[in-house]
């Protein structure tokens, strides 16, 4: 299937929904679609019989810094069934990067969404667990963002959390006591 | 060393038979953390052999270790783990900083990576090279060799 005959396939699924396509210099199918229709059209991409995009293959982001909207959210989806590649891709502007999760429809997206968050600072509303993945915990700022600085100098936190609290510790150790006892 | 004539002993100081049973057994910890852990791979095997300097024990666990090779860059994220398994390191010990990555940061220079491993332990010996072949690494245990026949107990 070519790609005007697939984007065709896409907007008779998606009645509605306006969808942008964009050339691309690989010739896979590029789409851009706003950012309120994403769990809509998601959803509809997996669950629709002449789709079912069943796999999200990747989930990325890109920082085009300074133009404005600043950063493009990618999705690669793969329909296995019908053998059909998609590249879909969201703009959000720099002031208000945030964009709904898609981690209910491919729970794939859990950790790809944590690290996008965790590098490009873009937030995935209703994420159920957005923490940092490859950062330390308590990194400072969104290291690919291009305004970042890179060349930055600072000393090696080299101290580790403690596993448990301080009260397990203590109880640990009165219980190490009371059976050598 | 003397030999004493008829009676078949060797004298020697406390001293130098410490020194000299430290330096021909160092048991490596394990600790690659990148490219450069491949050519530590490679001295270890049979083509380089570092077994005929006494170093080929390499340990899982820190706790039966007294070198620690960091060979490979280090990034802020490892810093606390490496130093966390140097501390478990009974003494005494001694850390080599193989290749560019791990003594300057290398071509690494960025926010991820600790420019040169010596601001989390303290090195002894730095191997250069990017990364260095097993020959420069087996200098480097030889020049440690060296500097453990030099320290002094007291």
């Amino acid at each position: 299937m070519d790609s005007t005959a697939l984007v065709a396939l896409l907007q008779e699924a998606l009645p509605g929904v306006h969808l942008e396509s964009a050339p691309a210099h690989d010739l896979q199918t590029t789409v851009y679609i706003g950012r309120d229709d994403v769990p809509a059209v998601m959803r509809a991409l997996r669950d629709r019989p002449e789709l079912k995009f069943s796999v999200l293959a990747e989930l990325t982001a890109v920082d085009f810094w300074p133009r404005e909207p600043r950063f493009e959210v990618i999705y690669l989806l793969l329909s296995i069934e019908h053998r059909l590649r998609v590249r879909l891709k969201v703009r959000l502007a720099g002031d208000a990067a945030n964009v709904a999760t898609v981690s209910d429809v491919w729970p794939a997206a859990n950790w790809l969404e944590r690290e996008v968050w965790d590098l490009f600072g873009i937030v995935f509303d209703r994420h159920p667990d957005l923490r940092r993945l490859l950062m330390p915990e308590d990194w400072e700022g969104f290291p690919l963002r291009k305004d970042y600085p890179v060349q930055i100098r600072m000393k090696p936190d080299v101290r580790q959390p403690m596993q448990v609290t301080e009260e397990e510790f203590r109880a640990n150790l009165e219980k190490d006591r009371h059976a050598r006892k | 060393m003397g030999l004493e004539a008829e009676i078949p002993v060797l004298t020697t100081s406390v001293e130098k038979m410490v020194q000299w049973a430290r330096r021909s057994s160092i048991w490596p910890v394990t600790f690659g953390l990148a490219c450069c852990a491949i050519e530590m791979m490679a001295m270890s095997c049979g083509r380089y052999d570092i077994a005929r300097f006494g170093a080929e024990v390499f340990r899982g666990s820190p706790r039966q270790s007294d070198l620690m090779i960091v060979a490979g860059r280090l990034s802020r994220k490892m810093a606390p783990a490496l130093r966390r398994i140097y501390d478990q390191m009974p003494e005494p010990k001694w850390v080599i900083s193989m290749g560019a990555c791990a003594s300057i940061g290398g071509v690494f220079d960025n926010y991820a990576l600790v420019q040169g491993v010596d601001q989390v332990v303290p090195v002894d010996v730095y191997v250069p090279g990017c990364p260095p072949r097993p020959e420069s690494l087996i200098y480097g245990i030889v020049q440690l060799q060296r500097k453990i026949a030099l320290q002094k107990l007291a």
